[in-house]
Order: structure tokens, then sequence, then C-alpha cells
């Protein structure tokens, strides 16, 4: 894409393509498609693009590909009603057109009623398109940079509380992602119109800690009154993983959804960059957030409690510290931290019952490069991860980036085990 | 709604081809988890690499089916010795860590519209398994009824079974040699403590290792048959996704982890359970018992991953040991 | 009854040479953060003899163990045994070699049965190469020829009547005994008992300390951590004292006891420091995490005597 894009001159020509909502219900009794045609207008005719790569996306996995025909057309057959996202690949275009600088390659649609949706996409022929702000490298890459840091900073909210709870219980509880979900999803069941949406989320909040705690109070400590051992904890984490996450998917279904707020917002223009109002705030949260929870771990008395607690349990035991308590509050931080985490990815990226799962792999990456058990290794290493994975896709494609974070992952075990910042272990 | 007919398609669920392919799988986890301690995560990864392995062959460069198996338990000894070389000289839960991101990774290379031509993309793989079923011996149905009790498999079923299940009994006959052997000992003695294995001068790694490529081999070795089954490879999340992992350690845990027949009955019991909520909540809303606000149709599929969930949880707590475990086994584990 | 074989030209000071030394270490060290935990110039081990390692809690006498047969890395320092360095060996290549030690908190292998932990400590058992695995007719008559050996050593350890049991219905004594018994299974040159004696009653003490007395008789070379000095009065040729990481006094049991520098280090808080090792040592189960705490409540101790 910026290939051609370089060597976009002055002009005109602009184009439209338009799509025609072919009547497929005629060939195909009860199928759905997300249909449409692409045409560029050249020296004033409109000419159908052959060959381009239509990909649709639902939850996550890849429902279909199609190629456009001669005549421009494709279709994409569904498997029903819902919210998809439509992606162009900007790389099978031919040489010399492009998608018009303000469109994107990525579109969400909603199928409904059972019939066929019709999708547009914008192209130039490229010799005489636009100027585009993001046409060279440089701007490119300062664009994914800020990407993987918007997206590391929602991570590490997510990684410090499974990096906490680790630390204090040796616990590595895969069900993390669970509750990224739960404040998601709470934010949406509340965000039904009564209340306003901030509203919505601060009491997502207050319940996504006491998803935490109650995590903590009916689950982790009577086992560890029991004296499960850790292994047996991880598979029973996994459990709870499941649980939860199909629990979610019966109760709220399988479609991406958004909050009724923040849907669509004009991006402002720094520099390369182009922010939405919602990107910046969700950014300052973040940072605030994490700021505080910085000066609670180094200054408050419950810090310190957590700190002697992860370092040797036994020690903190016997002198005073109620052990039970400051894991109990810990669980409380990592399901407030992790709810946090999961409204801003709802509003950055829809709300899904997956979603945390999904983000799990990459909590697990960030938390093992910065050092499992320190809050400073999770969010150097979500930061890392972030950013990344993020300009891995100048290279590999967008829906490969999280194999890069595997990568990370393997690689920090076979040079530096115990993470960036973690310590070394001591045997026997 | 005859509860007996229920009973009955749940114990015919039971013997299906799926039922052999998660035991395959379990036998690989018993070897891993239940032998050597050791926490395999990615077992769908393993029967990714398998089915993909034994499929791709002759998807794309119309090689035999033989030429498939052998690619698909090469691939999977390589992916075991890749994920096995950064963890096994660490601590358990980085092995689970790197095994559960790395079947996920696998799945969406797979997937990648790039390798369409290869792997099929999201689409996957149709039509590498005619010459499997051109090999079938069986012209018609094979069974017998009897009661409410209806074992008739179709002619492709039967073939799948016959093949599945013949690979598994080998499965037990070979983990039986292995576990009674000087080297099952040492396997059985890293899984209580490495560090007494190691000083008496046996390589514990070295060990994990072989552990581990062999429980992959199994794991690869079930999903090859899944492919077969199903005549397709797809990269979705129900046929290779994490929660087919978790089916074979519930399958493997019920029937208890370190026993022979352990993977084989727990499969037995845990596909006949899952079909048996299946079809009798299909059959609870036909009678008009659950309304559909609570659960709809397209919903009744949730079912066996909520038990799922719910069994792991239970089962690990209440009995690791399975559920066929002694008392002194209990004392033990204590 | 003190016993002192020891050849009368072995100086008694720190890191002394000896006629025929087994061990050498030089320059050994290992640093937690900014302690240094084991901190030893030289040392040599005499063939043949019993040598006690005796220290406070927190002298950083299980830590030299874990170093010396590979366990953990040290931060510098080499060491050899029989003329071979041993820095780049891993602990199962080192007790190949002969080295085979037992540890502080004992490693039955709590859900296989006593015979089974016995034979598992016999070297060379082809059985154990998957390969021939599957083939039993290729190690059947060994492994009839190491269950042999076994039932003799359990017999010799008055075990026999535990045979079968899980090692997990074990005492903690019974453990110790096993663990030592199954040591003995791999033929050591060299034993290393990590506190053979924490934990075990009175009784079974005595009978530990005629064991060790045996594997001398029987040509073997015994370094064993003790931190009561009265147990190693009977049974030691030679007493190597650490505090703080280094070695600071060697030679026979009566000189140490004279020792004015040993007994400012360690004889003055000797009871309390056997009290609470005691104390860690019966609530201790196998977790690796418990190790700790016994160190920990040492030095606890210590600081709360000053």
């Amino acid at each position: 894409m910026p290939k051609l894009a370089k060597n976009c001159i002055a002009g005109l020509a602009l184009i439209l393509v338009l799509v025609l909502s072919f009547p497929i219900a005629v060939l195909a009794q009860s199928e759905q498609a997300i249909t449409g045609t692409l045409r560029v207008e050249i020296n004033e005719e409109r000419t159908p693009v052959a060959g381009v790569d239509i990909s649709v996306v639902q939850g996550g996995e890849e429902v279909g590909v199609e190629t456009t025909a001669e005549d421009g057309t494709f279709a994409v057959t569904v498997p029903g009603d819902g919210a998809y996202s439509v992606t162009l690949n900007t790389d099978s275009l031919p040489e010399g057109v492009t998608l018009q600088a303000d469109a994107t390659e990525t579109l969400e649609v909603r199928v409904e009623s059972g019939n066929n949706k019709a999708v547009i996409y914008r192209l130039v022929s490229g010799d005489q398109g636009e100027t585009s702000a993001f046409s060279d490298q440089a701007g490119k890459v300062a664009r994914l940079v800020s990407n993987g840091v918007r997206f590391g900073l929602i991570m590490a909210m997510c990684s410090i509380g499974l990096s906490l709870i680790f630390g204090t219980t040796q616990l590595v509880n895969f069900a993390h992602g669970e509750l990224v979900t739960f404040g998601a999803v709470m934010a949406l069941v509340l965000d039904n119109g009564t209340i306003p949406f901030l509203v919505a989320a601060a009491l997502a909040l207050a319940l996504a800690a006491g998803f935490g705690a109650a995590n903590d109070l009916v689950i982790w400590r009577p086992l560890r009154k029991r004296g499960t051992g850790l292994i047996s904890m991880m598979v029973i984490s996994i459990g709870l993983s499941i649980l939860i996450r199909f629990v979610i998917l019966w109760q709220v279904g399988g479609d991406r959804q958004a909050y009724s707020k923040y849907r669509i917002q004009e991006g402002i223009e720094i520099g390369p960059l182009s922010l939405t109002p919602r990107d910046l705030i969700a950014m300052a949260i973040s940072i605030v957030v994490l700021v505080a929870v910085a000066y609670m771990i180094n200054k408050t008395k419950f810090g310190k409690a957590m700190r002697a607690v992860a370092d040797n349990r036994d020690l903190a035991e016997s002198s005073g510290i109620n052990v039970q308590q400051v894991i109990l509050y810990v669980w409380v931080l990592g399901g407030l931290l992790a709810g946090l985490g999961g409204i801003l990815l709802g509003l950055d990226q829809q709300v899904r019952w997956n979603m945390g799962f999904d983000l799990l792999l990459l909590i697990f990456a960030a938390v093992t490069l910065g050092g499992l058990g320190t809050a400073y290794g999770a969010l150097v290493g979500s930061l890392v991860v972030g950013i990344f994975i993020e300009l891995s896709t100048l290279v590999v494609a967008p829906e490969l980036k999280s194999v890069g974070a595997l990568m990370i992952l393997i690689i920090i075990l076979l040079v530096r085990p115990q993470g960036i910042l973690g310590r070394a272990e001591r045997v026997g | 709604m005859d509860i007996l007919d229920i009973i009955g398609s749940a114990l015919k669920a039971g013997l299906r081809p799926e039922t052999a392919y998660i035991s395959l799988a379990a036998i690989g986890l018993n070897i891993h988890f239940g032998y050597t301690g050791l926490l395999n995560f990615g077992q769908a990864g393993f029967m990714a690499v398998g089915a993909y392995g034994l499929a791709i062959p002759v998807f794309a460069f119309e090689a035999s089916l033989w030429v498939g198996l052998a690619c698909g338990i090469t691939a999977s000894v390589i992916f075991a010795l890749l994920l096995g070389y950064p963890t096994l000289r660490l601590r358990a839960d980085y092995l689970a860590i790197v095994t559960i991101a790395a079947a996920e990774i696998f799945r969406f290379i797979v997937r990648a519209t790039g390798l369409r031509e290869i792997t099929g993309g999201s689409n996957g793989i149709n039509g590498f398994s005619s010459g499997f079923y051109e090999a079938n011996p069986y012209t018609s149905s094979v069974g017998f009824e009897l009661g409410f009790l209806d074992f008739n498999y179709t002619a492709r079923e039967a073939w799948v079974m016959t093949v599945g299940w013949g690979i598994v009994l080998t499965g037990i006959a070979f983990t039986y040699f292995a576990i009674n052997s000087p080297w099952g000992r040492v396997l059985k003695s890293v899984r209580e403590d490495e560090d007494a294995v190691r000083s008496l001068g046996k390589n514990a790694y070295s060990f994990k290792m072989q552990s581990l490529v062999i429980g992959g081999v199994f794991g690869a070795i079930g999903g090859m048959i899944l492919a077969l089954a199903q005549g397709s490879v797809q990269p979705s999340p129900v046929d290779l996704g994490p929660t087919r992992t978790f089916l074979a350690y519930a399958a493997l845990i019920i029937g208890g982890t370190g026993k022979l027949w352990g993977p084989v009955a727990g499969s037995f019991i845990f596909i006949s359970l899952l079909s048996f909520t299946d079809t009798f909540i299909r059959s609870a809303q036909a009678e008009g018992w659950i309304d559909e606000s609570f659960i709809a149709p397209n919903e009744v599929g949730i079912a066996r991953f909520v038990i799922l969930g719910i069994a792991l949880m239970l089962l690990m707590t209440f009995r690791p040991q399975g559920i066929f475990g002694s008392k002194r086994e209990m004392a033990l584990d204590v | 009854m003190s016993r002192s074989e020891a050849p009368a030209e072995i100086e008694s000071k720190p890191g002394a040479t000896k006629p025929d030394p087994i061990l050498k270490v030089s320059g050994l060290v290992r640093q937690f953060g900014g302690l240094k935990a084991v901190d030893v110039e030289h040392l040599e081990i005499e063939r043949n003899k019993i040598t006690a390692l005796i220290g406070p809690n927190g002298a950083g006498k299980t830590t030299f163990f874990n170093l010396i047969t590979g366990f953990d890395q040290p931060n510098a320092g080499e060491w050899t045994y029989n003329g071979h360095p041993m820095k780049a060996l891993g602990p199962h290549q080192m007790a190949k070699q002969g080295m085979v030690r037992t540890f502080q908190l004992t490693k039955s292998l709590s859900k296989l049965t006593v015979i089974e932990n016995m034979k598992l400590g016999a070297a060379n058992q082809v059985g154990e190469s998957l390969g021939k695995a599957l083939l039993p007719f290729t190690w059947k008559k060994q492994e009839a020829e190491i269950e042999r050996r076994a039932d003799a050593l359990l017999d010799r350890f008055n075990m026999s009547h535990m045979r079968s049991e899980f090692a997990a219905s074990l005492s903690g004594g019974q453990r110790k005994l096993l663990e030592m018994a199954r040591a003995l299974m791999a033929e050591p040159e060299i034993v290393m008992l990590d506190e053979p004696m924490a934990g075990v009653n009175p009784a079974l003490t005595q009978e530990l300390l005629g064991h060790v007395k045996e594997l001398r008789e029987e040509g073997r070379t015994i370094v064993f951590v003790e931190h009561d000095m009265d147990v190693v009065r009977d049974i030691s040729d030679w007493v190597v004292v650490m505090a703080q990481g280094q070695i600071i006094a060697e030679g026979t049991h009566a000189e140490i006891g004279a020792n004015q520098e040993v007994i400012d280090a360690y004889l003055g808080r000797h009871h309390d420091e056997e009290m609470s090792s005691d104390k860690a040592q019966e609530s201790g189960t196998e977790s690796f995490s418990q190790s700790e705490p016994d160190e920990n409540s040492g030095l606890e101790k210590e600081s709360n005597d000053e």
C-alpha cells in the first residue's frame, strides 16, 4: 500500500465504488451474504476491479474469504444475523489502485433480519489519488507505535492483577481473562439507556472488584485451606475460565457489541497521528491508574504488606501480617484493574464474550517478559508486547500479529527466564 | 421424552470416533501429566499439528495418506522439541503457558489468508480422506440392537471406529509396557521429585523431553483420527482450540490420572455424559419443560462447555485421583 | 569416645591441604542479592574419611552442598572431584561420576513403593532407555540383580518389612534411612548427606550413625552437614566449621571444641539453634518453599539473641 501511495501526485479522478445488493436470495434459499462490487474510475470510466481478496471475520474467527470476480462483484456467505468485520486485503489490489485516503480497509457491519448486507469500498486510481497523511513509512510507524502504546497501557492494567496474584499466591490464574471480559460485559449490560454510560461503567467497576473478591473467597481461599497443590489449582483455574466464558456467551450471545456512547468520533490530528478523544482519554485514564497503583505498591501500608507476602509468605505471617486479607485485597485490585482494562478495550474494539481469553495469551507474554510476579515487569512487558505486535504488522499480515507475542515469550524464556525485571530464583 | 432412549443414544455416542480421538489425546496427556507431571495445556495444538500434517501433503502436494501420516508424526515431534527446549528446565507453569499459547498460535497461522493455497485458510481442508474411505471393508451399517440400546453405526463410522479404537488399544499396550519398565519408573519419579532423580544420576530434563514427545505424538494421532472422522480439518476453536485440550483433561481426570485405562474410561464416561445432557436439554425443550428464553435452541451446544468447566473444577478439588480412585490414594494425595 | 583418625600432619586451619583429597574446592562464591551466602576460599575433603560440615543455621552449609553437587550455580569458583573439574557438569552427571547426595528435606518419591524407590537408585539400568524399555527381555535379568541388591540394602537398614509400602506412609526418620539406602544403590564413591539426623528420633539416630560408619568401612568418603556438635563428636574424623558463608575453622572434633572463634561464632547459641531447627523440620513437608523459613527462623534467632 505505501509503495502505491508513494507516487501519488496531486490530482483528482476520484471515484466511487458502487455496490449493488445482489438478490442472492434467488440463488440460495436461506443463505445470507455480505456482498458488493469493486469499481474504480479510470479516465472517467468506471472499471470493475477483479482479483481482490475480501475477508469476513466474526468474533475473531474468519467466516470466509472471497475474491472479486471479473465484474468486480463478491459475495461472502455468512452463517446468519450478527456483527461482522469485513476487510479488504489492500495487498491484493492491482497496481495503481488504492483505497481512498480517508477510507479504512476494515468495515464493521451488521447483517440483519435474514437479508444480505451490502458494503462499499471507495477506491481511487493511485496515479491521481490524493496524498494521504499517513502515506509515508515514518507516519505509519508512528501510528503503529501510538496504537501499541494505547493497547499496551490497557493490557498493563489487565497484566498487573495477574502478576500480583501470582506474586502473592504463586497461582498462574488462567481465568484472569474472564475478569477482563466480566468488567466489559457488566458495563454493556448496565449501559441500557436508563443510566448514563459513565455511571454504568462505574457500577461495572464496582462489580468487577466484587467479582475478584468473590473469586478469592469462594474458590481460592478454601482451596488454599484444603492444601490443594498449585498444579491442581492451575487446572481448576482453567475450569473456571471455561465456565465463566461460556456462561457469558450464553447470557450475552456471540456477537461483538458496542457501548451506546463514544462509538464514532472524529480524530484529532497530532502530527502524523490521528487519535480520537476516546483514545486520548483512555490513555490518560490508564496512565493515571497505573501511577496510582505504583504509588500504592510503594508507599502505602497495603503495598508494603503485599510485597512482604510476595517475598516470603511465612515470614510475613509470623511478623503479624494478615496474609489471607492481603491476598483478598490483591484479588479486589486485580478484578478492578482487569475490569477497567476490559471496559477500555470494549470502547476500543467492542465487547465480545471471549475478548479476555484472547487477551490472556498476550498477557502471558507480557508478564513473562517483564518477570512473573513483579508489577513493574507487567507494565514494561505490556508496553513492549503492545508496541511489538503493532510494529510486526509492517512485515506480517495483521491477523498474525499475536504470533510475535509468542516469539517474545519463547525467546525470553531461553535468554532470561526470570524476565527483564524479575529476580533469579533461589534453589533449595 | 423417553429417558431410556436418551441413555441409549448417550452410550452409543460414547463409542463413536469422537471418544476414540479424545481417548488418544488423553492417553498422551496421561503420559505427560499422569506419569511425568508435565502440564501440557496445548494438546489441541498437537492434535492440530497431526491433523494438518496428515491433510496438507494430500491437499497441497497430492501425496498419499501414508506420506501425510509420516509428516504429521514428524511435525508433532518437532513441535514437542520446540516447546520443550525452552520450558522443561523451568518451573511447571511455564510449560503450561507456552503450550497453550503455541497451540493457539498454530491455529492462527494455519487460518491465515496468505496460506490458503496450503492450509485452506479459514475454510480448512476437505477431500484428503478419500483414500482412507476407499479402503473401508464395511459396505453397510454395522452393529446390533438390544432393547433400548442401539449400537448401529454407519459403514463410514464403523471404519473410523475400527481404526481409531485399534490405535487406542495399541496406545494402551504401549503405555503398559513403557510405564512398567525402568524407563517408566524414572518418569514417575520425575513426577514425584525431579531433584531426587537428578541426585541419582539421571537426566530428568531428557526424560521430560521424551515424555513430552511421546505424549505429543499420541495427541497428533488423535488429531489425525479427528481429521479422518470428520473428513475435514477446520481451524475452528471448537475442533482444535483450547477447549479441546481441556475436554481431554477432564476425561483423563475422571478416569484417573496415572492409571492405565483412565484415559479411555474417562473419555467414554465424559462423552456419554455430554451427549446425554445435550439430548436431554433438546428433548426437554421439545416437551416445553425448558423455556426458550432460558436456553434458546442455538444455545444448547454451550451446555457441554459449562459442564466441562464445572467438571474440571469439582474433580480437581474433590476427586483428583479420579472417580475410581481408592481411599488409600485419597490419603496419599493429602 | 572421641575418635580422631586424621593424620597428624594435617594442619588445623581453614583451607588446610590434605594428603589424598577426593574433592578440592577453591574460590567458591554464591551471592543472593548483596548477601554472600557462600564464600569459600579453599577446602579439601580427604578420601575415605567422615567429614562433618557444621555451623549455625544460615551459615551457608546447604547452599555450599547445592553448589558442589550442581543443584545451584556459583558466581565464581572452581572445584575438582578426583582431579576432574566439575563446574560445567549438571547434577546428574556429577552423580554418575560417583558423587551422590541426599537432601535436608527428604525427597522420597511418595507415590512409589519403598522397593521402587530403591531400584531407581541403581545406575546403568539399560531399561531406562526407551528403546530397550519396550523389550523386557533386555533388562529383566539386570532388574532382578538390582532388586536383589535393593533387598540386601533394605535388610541392612532394617526396612525389609516396609518393602511394598508407599514411601508416603513412612515416618520422617524412615524416609531419611530410605534416602540414604537409595543413594547407596548408585554405588557412590562419595556420599554427601544433608542433615541426615535432623528430625530423627534418638533411637534411630544411633542406627543412622552406625550406617554412616559402615560406609567408611566399605571404602567410601562421607561428607555430612550437621548443626549439632554432639552428633558430630561420635563419628567424624574431621570437622569443618562454616559461619556466614565462610570456613572459619577445620580440625579434629577436640581441636574444634577448643577453638575460641568457633565457640564465639557458634557454640554459644548452639542450644537455641537446635530447637528452632527441629521445629522447622517437624512442620516441614517436602514443599520447596519451606526450606527458606528454616534459614530465616535461624537468622531471626540470631538477631533475637543479640
